[in-house]
């Protein structure tokens, strides 16, 4: 016998054998498939006490209760709040994708301050002493005035404190941002006098008018309004949907009726010109008509002859007065205004037409109709303590009524009519229609200073950043608004310490004021923010504390309201959209994308349709007709009398011809690589287009048209 | 002539040197070749199956014994020390803190084990830090309320025996995964004669589709 290599092959062979059939190689194939997943770099969240926290989402006006779940100190979820009385457990995707805003790649994690150009941190005593150094001078020169502030609402202590501050200061120049809340205010305030403002018992209306409210797409307080669809139909509640594209909200309508964009206005006032014809309003209501019922329905009369209105919406006449009919007759009527999700360039024209048609049915302050609500008035800010400077300043007469009007008197003006402004939750330079003027502006005014928590567009194009913390990281009172016929204010309050070095913007404001000693400071006396909340909220505090919300109204506001007609009598004018071009472009507001502040999370972003945004190119809406000759998903270039963008184009049968639909809420261009660096700001290619009636931007849309790119 | 012709003359006696396989006159590097095979088979396969396991796994002790029979018989049930909480969470090993309900930081009974506890667990306010045996990977959410309230299920179900037992068996883990024995079982083929003899994904799918007709999906356990 000799060992040869046949030998080995055996031993090799053998040794192949017996292990394969030993256990060794299913469970060696078991063992490091549960290997590579636990090598050391692959994150494992950390173990530990898991607890809940309540608070209040502040990401949209919306107002929803939310309850953050944790693991020891560290937030990990957003849920909705189950009991609380506006979501009622309910929580969009905007709401659960909270907790990516603390580590947002754009948070700003320092007070920075501009140098040839670029920021560079410095410490928030440097901070603050630099703006109050530069305050100082502004009094010294007697002239208050020449500070200007911009917020992003009028409402809460937080607001309330910006004006506080400015009102101490001596400056009238503190303007807001126009959202839905504002314009239901001056709504209301047009048809029935100061201090009121609108909420819609969505909940129990039995027939929904909405001129384009993007009911379930983020109008209003989104949640507690996907609620109230929801029960609507269980209700068999009836909604019909006026727009001009067949949305999300005119899909799950029982009708949709298309409609020439921008002529809301005109359909209801044609539809109150039926109901007030056909004798169809209520007469008991009717009693508080003042200001010229009469001359208001001769006018209509003549001015929208039913034929005419026709013409110009697209609308057949059968069908205006079909739907007018069935409005007037319902039992629970209620028509909503404000296109998309209600804020921005919006009509007074139209607000007050549509909610004219509220009125004349008289479905006003009951269940399931219009409640005119007082507005909130839970503040109880101790008068600011006023030098003969700031005595001076605050008789001046205000450079504007509007961000939008401020803009263009800062551009106009040499040198300009603003020294320093300060801009809190706010992105002008991204909001506004034609946000380039706003950036304008901005390089011209001598001193900005943003307190924001992000590096937005109007961060870049600031002087000073004094970084904010966000709504999981403070206190902040979070009065219910946007159309809500509840009276609630919620109680944000920090569930996990400041991941940066942020301060809440009440802490920066009184700071800020003690340091600028004098009256100023006599004027901020609290401490700190926490410590204001309570003084200035004394009736609610312990609720607020205790339960996370205080309601404000028991009961919804009851009995007939006066209505003055003056203003629609007047026929104020409807603004048609600006340019000579064939097509009309308009802007979009898609549930997925937030148009305001902040701008979407990353998470939000990667919900997005690939029908809206791919990769970095942005998809316009256009109707198969309306683009003969050019190819579903092609290049084409957008022009309007704004500026021109390449975009891509997505045949849709559901948008009617003539119109271009373009989703607002993308392009941004600040450092971000998730959200920003995508797609066009649709608000770059509209121009501002100022309503007389109002004085504030109405332009819903503007020409445009399109060539091959 | 050729080379390969040349070859072919004076090949032939080559070939009978070198002893081919096919030549039926020596087939001993065949018969090599077989035994060779048989050995190195027996050798491989026997130690995947008896040496390879103790390779795999290496071997904790507890820090000490533990009589679990004992105090089942005290305490009356499993439910005492591994209790759900009000919110449905379960309370998992219990902490010292627990223990003091009974226990002091003199021993109740003579064992050297209750000593040790006392000495450095208990009086110095640390907490023991035990091996879990059936220590489930992080990736895993497990719902002990949904098994044993909602479905009624029994501890020993998935955990065996392990209340009648007298003394901490050692602790056995996966040099490869971090993981504990059990969770494979103690059978290396992964053979299975109890319900509690090995807990992995397979396990928990056979018994769902058997109480409740599906296997279940896989966001239910990996959230």
């Amino acid at each position: 016998m000799k060992v040869d290599r046949r030998s080995f092959l055996g031993l090799g062979l053998g040794a192949v054998a017996g292990i394969a059939i030993s256990p060794v190689g299913a469970k060696l194939t078991d063992d490091s498939s549960i290997w590579t997943q636990n090598w050391p770099w692959t994150p494992v969240p950390p173990d530990g006490k898991i607890s809940y926290d309540q608070s209040v989402c502040t990401l949209c006006p919306g107002t929803c209760g939310i309850k953050v779940r944790k693991i020891d100190d560290r937030p990990v979820k957003i849920e909705g709040r189950d009991a609380f009385p506006v979501n009622y457990g309910g929580a969009c995707l905007h709401g659960i994708a909270g907790t990516q805003y603390l580590y947002d790649p754009s948070r700003v994690k320092t007070p920075l301050k501009k140098n040839n150009g670029r920021f560079e941190p410095i410490s928030w005593e440097e901070a603050i002493s630099l703006v109050a150094k530069r305050l100082g001078k502004i009094r010294e020169n007697q002239s208050p005035d020449t500070l200007a502030c911009i917020t992003d609402t009028d409402q809460g202590s937080v607001a309330g404190l910006f004006r506080h501050f400015m009102a101490a200061f001596g400056s009238p120049n503190h303007v807001t941002m126009q959202t839905l809340e504002s314009w239901l205010a001056l709504t209301a305030q047009t048809l029935h006098g100061s201090g009121h403002t609108l909420g819609f018992d969505l909940d129990h209306a039995d027939f929904i008018l909405s001129f384009g409210a993007g009911f379930i797409e983020g109008w209003g307080s989104p949640v507690a309004f996907f609620k109230a669809n929801a029960g609507r139909r269980k209700r068999d509640a009836k909604l019909y949907q006026i727009e001009p594209r067949l949305s999300t909200t005119a899909a799950a309508a029982d009708r949709w009726i298309p409609i020439n964009p921008g002529t809301q206005a005109d359909l209801a006032m044609a539809m109150c010109g039926i109901l007030l014809q056909e004798n169809l309003f209520d007469p008991e209501f009717a009693a508080g008509f003042r200001g010229g019922l009469n001359r208001f329905n001769a006018m209509v009369k003549q001015k929208y002859p039913l034929e005419q209105v026709a013409a110009i919406t697209g609308i057949s006449a059968a069908d205006i007065k079909k739907t007018a009919l069935a409005f007037a007759k319902a039992k629970m009527p209620v028509a909503i205004p404000g296109k998309g999700r209600g804020d921005g360039a919006q009509s007074l024209k139209e607000f007050a037409a549509v909610h004219t048609l509220n009125c004349l049915t008289g479905n006003i302050n009951k269940k399931g109709g219009t409640f005119v609500k007082p507005v909130h008035n839970y503040l109880a800010f101790p008068d600011p303590v006023q030098d003969t400077v700031a005595k001076k300043g605050s008789t001046r007469k205000k450079i504007a009524a509007s961000v939008q009007e401020l803009v263009t008197k800062v551009n106009q003006s040499d040198p300009p009519v603003v020294d320093t402004l300060f801009v809190y939750n706010a992105n002008p330079c991204y909001t506004l229609n034609e946000p380039g003027q706003a950036v304008k502006a901005f390089e011209k005014i001598p001193f900005v200073v943003s307190f924001s928590s992000f590096m937005d567009e109007t961060a870049l194009s600031s002087d000073m950043i004094l970084p904010v913390s966000t709504f999981l990281e403070r206190f902040e009172d979070v009065p219910s608004k946007a159309g809500l016929a509840s009276s609630v204010v919620g109680l944000a309050r920090p569930v996990v310490d400041p991941v940066f070095d942020t301060r809440s913007p009440g802490d920066a404001l009184i700071r800020l004021a003690k340091a600028c000693g004098g009256t100023m400071a006599q004027s901020f006396e609290w401490d700190n923010y926490e410590t204001c909340l309570k003084n200035v909220v004394p009736g609610i505090w312990g609720a607020l504390y205790k339960k996370g919300y205080a309601q404000i109204l028991q009961d919804p506001p009851t009995g007939r309201v006066e209505t003055d007609f003056a203003f629609l009598a007047d026929n104020p004018p409807t603004i048609s959209p600006q340019g000579e071009f064939d097509l009309v472009l308009v802007p979009i507001d898609n549930m997925r994308v937030l148009s305001t502040v902040p701008a979407s999370s990353p998470f939000a972003i990667k919900t997005v349709s690939d029908r809206v945004i791919k990769n970095k190119d942005i998809f316009v809406e256009i109707n198969p007709q309306t683009a003969k000759g050019l190819k579903n998903g092609g290049f084409v270039t957008l022009t309007t009398p704004a500026g021109s963008a390449t975009v891509r184009l997505d045949f849709n049968e559901g948008i009617m011809p003539g119109v271009i639909g373009m989703v607002k809420g993308l392009g941004h261009w600040f450092d971000n690589k998730y959200v920003a660096g995508k797609g066009v700001n649709v608000n770059e290619l509209i121009s501002p287009v100022i309503e007389p009636g109002s004085g504030l931007d109405a332009a819903f849309g503007i020409k445009a048209r399109i060539s091959k790119a | 002539m050729s080379e390969i012709e040349n070859k072919t003359e004076h090949g032939s006696m080559d070939g009978t040197k070198e002893g081919a396989a096919g030549d039926p006159k020596n087939d001993t590097g065949l018969g090599l070749g077989v035994v060779f095979f048989m050995l190195a088979f027996l050798i491989c396969f026997l130690s995947g199956w008896l040496l390879f396991p103790k390779l795999l796994y290496s071997k904790h002790e507890q820090p000490f014994d533990f009589d679990h029979a004992l105090h089942v018989q005290e305490t009356g049930d499993c439910e005492s020390c591994h209790y759900l909480r009000e919110d449905g969470t379960f309370s998992g090993i219990p902490k010292t803190e627990s223990c003091l309900d009974c226990h002091t930081d003199e021993p109740m009974g003579t064992t050297e084990d209750e000593a040790i506890f006392a000495a450095e667990y208990v009086a110095k306010g640390r907490e023991v830090p035990w091996y879990v045996y059936a220590k489930q990977p992080d990736c895993v959410y497990f719902s002990h309320a949904a098994h044993i309230r909602a479905a009624g299920m029994d501890c020993v179900t998935c955990h065996g025996h392990i209340g009648e037992s007298t003394s901490s068996r050692p602790y056995e883990e996966n040099r490869l995964t971090g993981y504990s024995r059990d969770i494979w079982g103690k059978n290396i083929w992964g053979i299975k004669k109890n319900s509690w003899d090995s807990m992995k994904m397979d396990d928990c799918a056979v018994c769902h589709q058997e109480e409740t007709g599906h296997k279940g999906y896989c966001f239910q356990c990996h959230k």
